[in-house]
C-alpha cells in the first residue's frame, strides 16, 4: 500500500479531499502539519494541498516556502521522491523553485471557480501515464492567481523537455484562455518528472454524481 | 531607519492589476493615461543605522522573499 504524505499550512482547505481521494485509491495517509520537520519515513509520495496558505499574503504560497517542514520536502524531492502540488501547492513549489516560472493575478482579475477541459499534452511522466496523449480531461478550476509565466527561454526548455502537462482546453481540443496562462499551460513538471504542479483540482473529480470521475486517472499514475 | 521596498512586476511581464486599472481611468475619461503598472510598498523599520548594512540587508529580504525575482523588480529606499 502506497504512503502519500498531505502538506497542511495554515489556510490549506484542500487537504481533507486529497486524504479522501487518495484513501479512496487504496492508500494510507497522513497530514503533516507544516511545524512538523520530518516527513513520515514510509512516505511514497507527497501532495502540497490546495487552499490559501497564510492567506496568500505578500504572493500566493511565498510566505509557506519558510515553514520548518519544507527543508525536509526539498530533500524528500532532491532525492527523487514525487511531490505534486495542486493549485496553492503548485504556486508554492514555483515560490520554492521546485518547479520553473511564477503564477501571476488572473488576466480577468476574478476568481475563476468551474469545470475546465484540460488537454493532455504530454503522458510521458509518471502523473499522466493513464492518460492518452491530447486526451480531454474535465477537471475543476478554482483560482485566483493562476496565470502561468514563464520567460522565452524557460518555456523553450519546457517544451523541449516535455514538461508541459496540461493546457486549457475546449471541446474540440483547441486551447482557450481561460487565466492568462502562457500558451494556456495548466500544469507542468520539473525536469526529472517528479516534481509536478497543476492549477486544477483532480481531488475533486472522483465521482461521476459529482460532475466528472476524470480526477482518479491523473491520481492513479501517481501510485501506480 | 525606515526602509521602503518598491515591488513592481518586470517589464514585458504583463500587468493584469494595472491594465484594470487603465480601463477604469479610460472609462472615466481621464485621457492622457500611456500605462498603468500596479505594484506594492513594503516599509520597513530598521535598528541599523549603518546606510551599507540596511541596503545589503534589506536587498536579501527583498531576494529571499519580499519579492519574486522570476516576475517582479524591487527597488530599495532608505530615509
Amino acid at each position: 500500500m502506497k504512503h502519500v504524505a498531505i502538506l497542511q499550512f495554515p489556510g490549506t482547505n484542500c487537504d481533507l479531499d486529497t486524504k479522501y481521494a487518495f484513501e479512496k485509491l487504496g492508500c494510507s495517509t497522513t497530514i503533516v502539519w507544516h511545524k512538523e520537520e520530518k516527513l513520515p519515513q514510509e512516505t511514497d509520495l507527497l501532495v502540497i494541498a490546495g487552499g490559501f496558505s497564510y492567506g496568500d499574503y505578500l504572493r500566493s504560497g511565498a510566505i509557506a516556502k519558510f515553514s520548518p517542514i519544507m527543508k525536509d520536502v526539498l530533500t524528500f524531492a532532491d532525492k527523487g521522491g514525487e511531490v505534486l502540488g495542486i493549485c496553492n501547492g503548485f504556486q508554492i513549489l514555483t515560490e520554492v523553485g521546485l518547479l520553473p516560472g511564477a503564477l501571476k493575478r488572473n488576466i480577468g482579475l476574478h476568481f475563476i471557480s468551474k469545470f475546465q477541459t484540460l488537454k493532455v499534452v504530454n503522458n510521458s511522466n509518471s502523473f499522466l501515464q493513464k492518460c492518452e496523449k491530447d486526451e480531454l480531461l474535465n477537471i475543476p478550476i478554482a483560482h485566483a492567481d493562476g496565470n502561468y509565466y514563464i520567460d522565452e527561454e524557460g518555456y523553450n526548455e519546457l517544451e523541449a523537455n516535455q514538461q508541459i502537462l496540461l493546457q486549457y482546453s475546449n471541446e474540440k481540443a483547441e486551447t482557450v484562455i481561460v487565466n492568462g496562462s502562457v500558451n494556456s499551460i495548466a500544469g507542468i513538471c520539473n525536469k526529472n518528472k517528479n516534481v509536478f504542479g497543476l492549477m486544477p483540482h483532480p481531488e475533486r473529480a472522483l465521482e461521476t454524481i459529482l460532475g466528472s470521475d476524470d480526477g482518479i486517472k491523473m491520481l492513479e499514475g501517481l501510485i501506480a | 531607519m525606515t526602509a521602503i521596498v518598491n515591488i513592481f512586476l518586470k517589464e514585458g511581464v504583463l500587468d493584469p492589476q494595472g491594465k484594470a486599472i487603465h480601463h477604469a481611468l479610460d472609462a472615466m475619461n481621464f485621457e492622457g493615461v500611456q500605462d498603468v503598472r500596479m505594484g506594492k510598498q513594503i516599509v520597513l523599520k530598521l535598528t541599523s543605522t549603518n546606510r551599507d548594512e540596511a541596503i545589503k540587508e534589506v536587498t536579501q529580504m527583498a531576494e529571499e522573499i519580499l519579492a519574486n525575482t522570476v516576475i517582479e523588480d524591487y527597488k530599495i529606499e532608505l530615509l
